[in-house]
């Protein structure tokens, strides 16, 4: 088994490169998230409170959402002014397909609240501010996260793609391996890629369960919310 | 090429209008043709297998547990490395660039045949086996109509990725819409690099438009009736399966 032996060789030997690369490619990963999240969640409010608005966001949304993502690395660095090296690019267009995402399933989410509850968290005097932070907010967290996850896996695929034209990832170990016509340091970035894309997931999860204590505590979820959520995984 | 400009929009027009670039083998339609082979065999291996499996899963409900992590892991593969390291292991030709094209469609078709078939009311399903119906009347005269829209959103998505990431196979063979990324990036002509990625953002919101429209008409004509009238926001809960069955783009 030559090729195994060439894998385990080649990753103590590239140590540095490699834990470059992740770096590159974690950055490139996870911010887009972040920020997709921060986005989405305001915008999906919005979009249900103004129902015209919100149609018009989410067909510009799919719209976005439909232009594959090389063509969105080569274009953003002309419309942002940034260089064509540069991970703002990735980072900008993997944001644009988490806000996408995002927005529908949250704005699903946020329907799928109870009403009685929001009526009790006004009726104890919470100010809409605080009720949707306090109240709605928390309890769609299992749908948003549901969402993020699939954002997290493909993203960290993604990424990869930002190294045709130059942008430093673990994609690098792809476009390299195939000039210099080295099998095994691909098979190196699948698998880096892979582990990637399973600890940011255990994480995820991880993250769930710390931000809904309550789903532990009454087991009992709404059957729609269970539904939602797992219709998101599904996707 | 030469251009009347160094400005990279009117570059990018005048590659885009230029006669010479939407003729011959290496021109833009020939391009969109090869383009559309690949997604096209790609799609098809991709539902050979995807649906026959969605079907049984969502049927019987056995091996739920299996598919949902093979999903997973499938969904988590970089596509890029899959198509170049085919490419090393096997030939630099067209069958192993679908090979890894394939294992991008196959998650979105899966899941989508999965979750239209459990997406079905069980009462509905409970009631066809209390009529008589034989488990395959079941699967094909009430699970697949119900669940049609459901499905082809799947087919949909799939669709949608092999377009966007078809052109990473340029890379490896010099065939599709990738060609002019990788001969703009490689010439240093600004034109074609911009211009043949405009010519993929267009292939892939026509593609994804015509998939759209066939979603809309696979409604089977008995469920057509009892359509509640559908708002912007306020969807039906199929049509919110609908669209959170179409999964990421690349």
């Amino acid at each position: 088994m030559d090729w195994v032996q060439g894998i385990v060789e080649y990753i103590p030997a590239n140590a540095a490169l490699l834990r470059e690369l992740t770096g590159n490619h974690l950055v490139q990963s996870i911010l887009p998230i972040v920020f997709g999240v921060l986005i989405a969640v305001p915008l999906a409010q919005i979009a249900r409170l103004n129902r015209p608005a919100g149609a018009a966001m989410l067909t510009a949304s799919s719209l976005l959402y439909t232009i594959p993502s090389l063509a969105m690395f080569v274009f953003l660095p002309l419309v942002l002014g940034t260089s064509i090296l540069s991970m703002v690019n990735v980072v900008v267009a993997l944001t644009i397909y988490a806000v996408a995402l995002l927005m529908r399933s949250t704005v699903d989410a946020l329907n799928s609240i109870d009403d009685g509850v929001r009526q009790a968290a006004v009726a104890m005097g919470y100010t809409p501010l605080r009720r949707f932070l306090t109240v709605d907010l928390p309890l769609s967290v299992p749908v948003l996260i549901a969402g993020v996850r699939v954002i997290s896996v493909t993203n960290i695929s993604m990424v990869s793609v930002g190294a045709l034209i130059g942008v430093p990832s673990l994609g690098r170990l792809f476009t390299d391996g195939l000039t210099r016509n080295y099998p095994e340091q691909i098979a190196v970035g699948i698998l880096v890629t892979l582990l990637l894309a399973l600890v940011l997931d255990l994480l995820l999860v991880l993250l769930e369960r710390v931000l809904t204590p309550w789903t532990r505590a009454t087991p009992a979820r709404t059957a729609r919310a269970a539904a939602l959520e797992a219709r998101t995984v599904a996707a | 090429m030469d251009y009347s400009s160094s400005n990279l929009f009117v570059q990018m027009g005048e590659w885009l209008s230029d006669p010479v670039n939407w003729s011959g083998s290496r021109g833009i339609p020939m391009r969109v043709l090869e383009h559309l082979g690949y997604v096209g065999l790609t799609m098809l291996i991709a539902c050979a297998i995807a649906i026959p499996l969605g079907l049984f899963v969502g049927h019987t409900g056995r091996g739920r547990v299996l598919i949902v992590s093979g999903i997973g892991i499938l969904r988590a593969l970089p596509t890029l490395g899959m198509v170049f390291l085919f490419a090393l292991l096997f030939y630099r030709g067209v069958l192993p660039s679908v090979w890894a094209l394939v294992l991008l469609a196959v998650p979105p078709v899966l899941s989508g045949v999965y979750a239209g078939i459990s997406s079905v009311n069980r009462t509905v399903v409970d009631a066809a086996r209390s009529m008589g119906l034989t488990e395959w009347q079941i699967l094909f005269r009430v699970e697949v109509p119900n669940g049609l829209q459901v499905m082809i959103g799947g087919v949909r998505a799939g669709i949608l990725q092999v377009v966007a990431t078809a052109t990473v196979v340029a890379y490896a063979k010099a065939d599709g819409l990738g060609v002019f990324l990788v001969e703009g990036t490689q010439i240093n002509d600004n034109g074609r690099l911009f211009g043949g990625a405009v010519i993929i953002a267009v292939l892939a919101i026509a593609v994804d438009g015509l998939m759209a429209l066939i979603q809309k008409f696979a409604i089977s004509p008995g469920l057509r009736a009892t359509q509640p009238p559908a708002g912007p926001l306020k969807e039906s809960g199929r049509q919110e399966a609908v669209a959170s069955a179409q999964g990421g783009t690349t």
